[in-house]
């Protein structure tokens, strides 16, 4: 049996294993696609990233269960109900580059600002595979605000349709804070950082970017999507995984 | 002898090149070089880097349907270096004065070819498997003999190519190893990859030189060192043992070891259906080209919006 | 059709290891320096090949041409005594 801790630490590590997982499935998409052989080369090595942030924590949430489960069993035998990830990273790109980009930059921005302080964790492997993303977040955070910048600032049509992405995507930036008791838990052990402490500095990251990029801000927004901690998706995701997932599933005493 | 002596006689200076290249001399970009050797060069160069390009798609395919996290990244990472080596070869295409723009506007025009094989479809994930080994199995050894041909920077991008490439031949045979120590269906899976991928791995390497129109030419010239033949069979020779090893049956019945030349006996390749896929015929050219002239069309107003920042920045 | 998507190309130069000279790569396209900066650690950088990069446009690269070479180049055949090889001295003296 696991304790109270340790599920709590479980869950923490799938939590953000699954975020990357997701995203990364959405970016690799691309490949073979991109709108020239440079950003293909780039969006690869982003989506390369996000798999081996995912299998890091996929692996430690693994050693901590304890029950013989391997990376591989998270991402490819739960269901729709059982991933954790941001509804953000699993909403379809649709070949359209500046929404892949806009969703990048602001789960970048969220990211490199969690990676920063979970490499101050008391928990060492945490704080090691924390080290090690923020490098990769910090690559991909320049990389998608530079583009920001130069839809934004760009032509006309460019302007217009990442403005659209933004002010689309805009509303499930919300979900990237959220937190409840799993971190509360964690936070009195050292192991998590309180999201909600870094929210300013968010915001003043992506402002400073969206201003470059003459984007503004959707106002008056009603409606912040929310669900992915408690599994609850939307409905392009059961579409994801059924894809993802279809071999292993299909077979699953096969070893690949 | 100087191919750059100062004479006007195009003549001379051809034969200083042809004396120069028979001499082992590697030629360079600003070079004088024969307008044929440079047309002939430019063909075979964007034809490779097309086939690079168009060779993600079929292997993309899989890329969200890979069975393992491990899979997924090192699947990803081939196809990705296959964006870098098309991009390379076009690199090194554009020091012969034609733009990159222009290459791909040819190949999404239908009016450029790529290699036949990836116009035939990945069905199965085993196909993955198949491409990795017998298609880049095939590619090695033409670009292992590229790697010494006559004009430096293909030659420099084939060296980069080669060390790039063993990795990709290595995964495709292990996702076949792995699938023929498996299920029944996974044995089977790995064995029908292998009947449908022989033979058109096999028409890689094209006709017979008898009926390759330029092969004479860049023989000469040491753009191609071996004939389209020999090198066909050097990938037999080295094939065969790796499938036995793993327990896969070579798709012909006339495969055999011929103690007097050394060399595996081969069955007749269906030269007909080569022609077919050459010409625009196969499973999926169609689709191929729908789907680079997609991701160009779609790229098109991210292109613009750079270039459009660009400018300002500049008059700004 | 239209030609008019082309970027500009750039060279690239990356650094082994520090302390080392940087040699040429290859090229990529780019709409611009800092993006060129990043295409080229995608393109030339997978294998950690460098830990610096430059990127140059390519059209601010001026060459010589083949046919300086002879007068460039040639001349300094005969001045051997540049090398230190040159120089025989004493035998059996480890410096000098």
């Amino acid at each position: 049996m696991m304790t109270d801790l340790n599920k709590a630490l479980n869950e923490f590590c799938l939590r953000i294993a699954d975020n990357s997982l997701i995203h990364a499935q959405r970016i690799s998409e691309w490949t073979g696609h991109g709108p020239i052989l440079e950003e293909d080369i780039a969006m690869s090595n982003v989506a390369l990233d996000l798999i081996g942030q995912a299998r890091g924590f996929y692996t430690y949430a693994a050693q901590i269960e304890a029950n013989g489960k391997t990376e591989d069993v998270y991402a490819f035998h739960r269901g729709e109900r059982e991933f954790r990830n941001k509804l953000m990273v699993e909403l379809p790109d649709n070949k359209d580059f500046g929404f892949t980009m806009m969703k990048l930059f602001l789960n970048g921005c969220f990211d490199y600002l969690m990676f920063r302080d979970l490499m101050k964790s008391t928990d060492e492997t945490i704080s090691g595979l924390a080290a090690k993303s923020i490098k990769e977040v910090t690559y991909h955070v320049r990389h998608a605000g530079d583009w920001v910048v130069r839809l934004g600032d760009g032509t006309q049509e460019s302007h217009e349709r990442v403005q659209n992405s933004l002010n689309e995507l805009w509303p499930f930036t919300n979900e990237l804070f959220e937190q409840d008791n799993i971190d509360t838990l964690l936070i009195t052990n050292g192991i998590a950082f309180d999201k909600e402490s870094f929210r300013s500095e968010w915001t003043k990251m992506v402002t400073e970017i969206f201003a470059k990029a003459t984007l503004s801000i959707p106002e008056n927004n009603t409606y912040f999507p929310t669900g992915g901690l408690k599994g609850v998706h939307t409905e392009h995701f059961g579409f994801l995984l059924a894809e993802m997932q279809y071999l292993p599933r299909m077979y699953p005493d096969a070893v690949w | 002898m100087d191919i750059n002596v100062k004479t006007d006689d195009v003549s001379e200076k051809e034969n200083a090149f042809n004396d120069s290249i028979q001499a082992g001399k590697v030629i360079e970009p600003k070079d004088w070089m024969p307008e044929k050797y440079r047309k002939q060069l430019l063909r075979m160069m964007s034809q490779h880097a097309h086939s690079e390009v168009v060779g993600m798609l079929p292997e993309g395919n899989w890329i969200t349907r890979a069975p393992s996290l491990a899979r997924k990244a090192i699947l990803i990472a081939k196809v990705q270096d296959e964006a870098g080596h098309g991009l390379y070869i076009y690199s090194a295409a554009e020091t012969l004065g034609m733009d990159r723009s222009e290459m791909i506007d040819q190949l999404l025009a239908g009016k450029a070819k790529y290699s036949s094989i990836f116009n035939y479809p990945t069905i199965s994930w085993a196909d993955i498997g198949a491409i990795g080994w017998l298609v880049d199995g095939a590619a090695i050894v033409n670009q292992t003999v590229l790697a010494k041909c006559s004009y430096g920077p293909y030659s420099r991008a084939m060296l980069r190519i080669c060390r790039e490439e063993n990795f990709h031949n290595k995964q495709g045979y292990q996702i076949l190893a792995y699938l023929m120590r498996g299920t029944q269906e996974q044995k089977a899976m790995a064995q029908d990859a292998m009947n449908r991928w022989w033979w058109p791995a096999l028409m890689m390497f094209g006709p017979s030189d008898k009926e390759s129109p330029n092969s004479a030419d860049l023989l000469k010239w040491k753009v191609k060192l071996f004939t389209n033949d020999d090198l066909r069979q050097r990938f037999i020779d080295r094939t065969v043992e790796q499938a036995q090893a793993i327990g896969l049956k070579i798709p012909d019945d006339k495969l055999k070891w011929n103690e007097e030349t050394r060399h595996y006996d081969f069955g007749e390749i269906n030269w007909d259906e080569f022609f077919q896929v050459i010409n625009g015929n196969g499973p999926c050219n169609k689709l191929r080209l729908k789907q680079r002239n997609d991701a160009h069309t779609n790229g098109q107003w991210v292109r613009d919006a750079a270039k459009a920042y660009a400018e300002k920045k500049k008059t700004n | 059709m239209d030609s008019n998507h082309q970027w500009p190309t750039w060279e690239v130069f990356t650094q082994k290891k520090q302390g080392a000279a940087h040699e040429h790569a290859g090229s990529v396209h780019a709409p611009d320096g800092e993006i060129a900066l990043l295409n080229a650690r995608d393109v030339y950088g997978r294998r950690q090949e460098g830990v610096n990069i430059w990127v140059v446009p390519s059209n601010a690269i001026i060459a010589s041409s083949p046919e300086d070479a002879g007068s460039f180049f040639d001349p300094a055949n005969d001045k051997m005594y540049r090398s230190p090889n040159f120089f025989k001295t004493a035998d059996g003296l480890k410096q000098i």
